[in-house]
């Protein structure tokens, strides 16, 4: 029984050593991003001694990429887009997946079908189209085009579905002998009833409408008008060896969603955990 | 006896108008985007593959397949897929198994699970630009951290023969957290019953894992991997932000994305760019049939 529990033991350590050599991996690059931030020019590139820590913990660097850089306009834009994306992705797919979920017409096979090819087809073909369109509108460096492809989901209609298909039917039922009409019964009954649905796309479409980099690259091409992805590659292209100015500015542009994530990583693992499961 | 079932048959049909008209009402916002965001795009991609473009779509020369033969019979293309499929063979499987070991370790009753599991996830918040821009730097073969922490003087991102390495690096770092995520709901669902029924037979750790886990979690198993390949076919910020356009190892990291951007976008010669994604979608439709058609075999479905 002794050798059990010592087999127990040596299996857990050896478990945490694994995990923690991983998590260090993890965040290694993160805090070489936050040190690196703090430090002057001739810090960042000593090598003999290297330097780890700064010696000075002073916020230059974020406050020369906050004047030069144009930081305010990179948030506001990018809370902006991921704030009309979340808004359109959830409320199109909730009426949609209602639809297909829930109600019967004709061609609703037919329909539903193209939601799924969509899904199947890589982006970048749509991309060239989408940028045209865009330009012909005159609506290149505007919030609109960073929302444009965003207006609806072919994935977010799918989740939805699923999550509508997953409930009760006599539900539906009882109110359609109170006399609610099918509106009725999907804006009062059936829609907050899938609320977990919509948080885990709203969740979703929010962490891929910041990450993603090549549709502000190409739309929002002024630096007051784009992204803070679109945002760091322009500085990098212009800045490319001014280390602790870069990464001031990667930190800055990471660091809102990494503490929204902080404060709400149930929700955030979940719903990428429901969502990602179906993509 | 021959009146009633018409009856019947109209005030169904009329509730089922009303059913139908609903339907289309929430329906058309979605489909109405899809067709002009994605469909008629397909086409109008496909189209412009046949043209020589003139600036803003203007100007547009028909050139017939000429695009095809010149994407098909040049190196760039072929290099460029070398790399993307490169990139992939070491994303994809490294991404996986280490995702599903430390799934495996987070399953069972352990100190810190939580703690552990927001760390893994925390790459998948970040923006793929930032961080190719702190590995960019970890990477800097003079004053990078790598090389002195390790005391050595490796050209990470500048020697043709491993830059494409150290990208694919990059790569499993920023998704092995999201893999292990999906790994540990599918895990979540496997029931204790067939754990028991393994330690009662003496099957342990190591055979445990192999007789119960592997086989039970094969279906998420195949459905990351076959997300992955796709993802990873589609591979674009990272060589884009770490690679330099004067980087000597360029050619041998940029992927079919970049290329495809690069002639879309920058040298602003879009039915080259078209022609380049056209060929790529076909590729990848190829791999997911194929995927699809092997599913069978891959996969145990209880």
């Amino acid at each position: 029984m002794d050798s059990f529990i010592l087999r127990q033991r040596i299996t857990q350590g050896v478990i945490h050593l694994i995990l923690i050599v991983a998590s260090i991996t993890m965040i290694v690059p993160f805090a070489w991003m936050f040190l690196t931030a703090f430090k002057t020019l001739s810090e960042s590139t000593a090598i003999n001694p290297f330097v780890i820590f700064p010696s000075s913990w002073k916020f230059d660097n974020f406050l020369t990429v906050w004047k030069s850089y144009n930081f305010l306009y990179l948030y506001r834009n990018t809370l902006l887009m991921i704030f009309f994306r979340v808004v359109c992705a959830v409320l199109t797919a909730t009426m949609a997946g209602y639809a297909f979920g829930r109600l019967n017409f004709p061609g609703k096979n037919l329909l539903f079908s193209l939601i799924l090819v969509q899904m199947m087809v890589p982006s970048q073909i749509f991309i060239i189209p989408q940028y045209m369109m865009v330009a012909n509108m005159k609506a290149l460096n505007t919030m609109f085009a960073l929302v444009f492809p965003g207006l609806v989901t072919a994935f977010g209609t799918l989740l939805l579905k699923q999550a509508y298909q997953s409930l009760p039917k006599d539900m539906e039922e009882a109110a359609n002998i109170d006399g609610c009409n099918i509106g009725q019964r999907f804006l009062l009954i059936m829609a907050p009833l899938t609320r977990s649905a919509m948080v885990s796309l709203g969740i979703f479409t929010a962490v891929f409408a910041f990450k993603d980099l090549m549709w502000p690259m190409i739309v929002c091409s002024n630096a007051t008008s784009t992204t803070l992805s679109a945002g760091l590659a322009k500085m990098q292209g212009q800045y490319a060896s001014n280390y602790p100015e870069l990464m001031a500015a990667a930190l800055m542009a990471c660091l809102p969603m990494i503490v929204i994530y902080l404060i709400y990583q149930k929700q955030f693992i979940e719903g990428i955990a429901t969502s990602g499961g179906k993509l | 006896m021959t009146a009633k079932p018409a009856v019947k048959k109209q005030k169904m049909s009329k509730w089922a108008k009303n059913e139908a008209m609903w339907g289309y009402l929430f329906v058309i916002p979605t489909m109405l985007g899809l067709f002009v965001l994605n469909f008629y795009p397909i086409i109008q991609t496909i189209y412009q593959s046949f043209f020589k473009t003139g600036d803003f779509g203007r100007g547009n020369i028909f050139v017939g397949l000429q695009n095809y033969i010149s994407v098909l019979s040049g190196s760039e293309f072929w290099g460029s897929l070398v790399n993307t499929f490169k990139y992939a063979l070491i994303e994809v499987p490294f991404s996986i198994a280490i995702a599903l070991v430390l799934a495996v370790f987070l399953n069972r009753k352990i100190l810190f699970r939580s703690g552990y599991r927001t760390i893994f996830f925390l790459p998948m918040v970040a923006a793929p630009a930032a961080v190719a821009m702190v590995w960019k730097f970890m990477y800097n073969q003079q004053f990078g951290l790598l090389n002195n922490i390790f005391g050595t003087n490796i050209a990470w991102i500048s020697d043709p023969k491993i830059a494409w390495i150290s990208i694919a690096v990059i790569g499993v770092w920023s998704i092995v957290g999201y893999n292990m995520i999906l790994f540990l709901s599918g895990l979540q669902e496997i029931p204790h019953d067939y754990y028991e029924a393994a330690d009662i037979d003496g099957a342990t750790g190591v055979r445990q894992f192999f007789a119960v886990t592997l086989p039970l979690l094969s279906p998420t198993i195949f459905f990351v991997l076959q997300t992955r390949i796709i993802g990873a076919l589609q591979v674009f910020d990272l060589p884009f932000m770490v690679m330099d356009k004067s980087n000597q190892a360029l050619p041998s990291v940029q992927s079919v994305v970049y290329v495809f951007y690069q002639y879309a976008f920058t040298y602003n010669n879009r039915g080259y760019g078209a022609t380049i994604v056209v060929c790529m979608l076909v590729i990848i439709l190829a791999i997911t049939f194929i995927l699809q058609k092997t599913e069978k075999k891959w996969v145990f479905y209880n």
